[in-house]
């Protein structure tokens, strides 16, 4: 038994004096995928129709690079924040951290690899 | 990680089912029953009320069946009007406060439990030492720094209605304990009724540490555990709105840095 008292458990560690700075990112970015998300949902159907050349050729155009860039970085870093947060609520101790930092990890590969791809189809003109 | 089931000495067992009295208007009551004191599992008790001998609320029918059919059971009752907030518990699947909630509101039989999610004391009793406590960790008082005025702290007519819908809240928790985001992180979370009445000292405007408070209350859990799932709006009975009054905290929060 910890003799500790009511209060001392309800104040706990105290405030992390963090936390704003997440919730506004989250507002921020759920209005911009609001346009992005879209967008890049057009561009993938759109070159999904198209022969393969002239697909390439549309991924190029950076009316469609550039949205799709900021499509996955910004879909990523709200994603991991996402679930950075979902990971919080339902997890405690190691497992808690453990999973924080897959998900951490997979956002940024996902955006590794968005990115990458979209240089190479970029640049391989 | 979270847990999906109850533990083995927490599972809900079938009770005794007391005797039906005589009547055409018979109406059958399900109620928690757990005694700390026999080491037993909880059980849910069957009792039968006539209709036509009980009076209109819930607790009517509770007090009833303690002064008449089963004296061990065990509940907080004082004001019967819905202003003391004791005898706050889930009835029909819904956190409400028993005096002022019309059996004629319940469908089909009456199940009644304990708040959810909260340790039980004895029967419909909760413990809500923790509750309290984080309660009174946001300082619900009046705090300032300038010298006491000779009268009192003026405020004007409509800095006074900023308050209305805040500074009536009764505490009796229902909101908090039907808040799933209480429920997973009650010890660091602050629930939905110790943020309203954040709000209430911090939208004051005869206090002082407005600062400070928004301060205290900024951190990933105590605030920002609140996903707006609106459950303790939708329970209150007292009608108020806890999530809107988190949401003006947050507002509060992003005003602050943006």
């Amino acid at each position: 038994m910890r003799y500790i008292t009511d209060r001392k458990r309800a104040t706990g560690r105290g405030s992390a004096r963090s936390g704003t700075e997440h919730h506004w990112y989250m507002q921020a970015s759920a209005v911009g995928l609001a346009f992005l998300v879209p967008w890049f949902v057009y561009c993938v159907g759109r070159a999904l129709t198209l022969p393969y050349g002239d697909a390439w050729y549309l991924l190029m155009q950076p009316y469609v690079s550039i949205p799709m860039g900021l499509a996955v970085f910004v879909g990523m870093r709200h994603f991991a924040k996402g679930a950075t947060m979902m990971i919080e609520d339902y997890t405690r101790g190691t497992w808690r951290k453990a999973l924080v930092i897959a998900a951490l990890s997979l956002s940024y590969a996902v955006t590794a690899v968005g990115l990458y791809a979209l240089i190479v189809i970029t640049l391989k003109a | 990680m979270v847990q999906f089931t109850l533990p083995k000495n927490s599972k809900v067992r079938v009770g005794k089912t007391w005797p039906r009295p005589e009547g055409r208007n018979v109406r059958k009551f399900r109620i928690y029953r757990w005694d700390p004191d026999t080491g037993e599992n909880p059980r849910v008790d069957t009792y039968f009320l006539d209709m036509d001998k009980c009076g209109p609320m819930v607790l009517d029918a509770l007090i009833k069946i303690k002064n008449e059919v089963d004296p061990t059971l065990t509940f907080r009752r004082s004001c019967r009007e819905g202003i003391c907030g004791s005898c706050a518990m889930n009835i029909g699947g819904i956190n409400t406060l028993a005096c002022i909630h019309g059996l004629d509101a319940v469908r089909g039989d009456v199940a009644i439990y304990p708040l959810p999610h909260m340790p039980v004391v004895k029967d419909l009793v909760p413990d809500l030492t923790h509750w309290y406590a984080q309660h009174a960790s946001i300082k619900p008082w009046l705090e300032t720094t300038t010298n006491r005025p000779a009268k009192e702290w003026r405020q004007s007519i409509d800095d006074r209605k900023k308050l209305d819908g805040l500074y009536e809240c009764v505490m009796c928790a229902c909101c908090s304990t039907a808040c799933p985001s209480y429920w997973w992180n009650p010890d660091r979370y602050l629930g939905p009724a110790a943020l309203l009445h954040a709000y209430r000292w911090i939208s004051d405007s005869r206090d002082e540490a407005t600062g400070e408070r928004l301060d205290d209350l900024e951190d990933p859990f105590k605030l920002y555990r609140c996903h707006t799932i609106m459950n303790c709006t939708k329970t209150c009975p007292k009608g108020l709105n806890p999530a809107k009054a988190i949401a003006e905290i947050k507002k509060m929060m992003v005003d602050r840095v943006v």
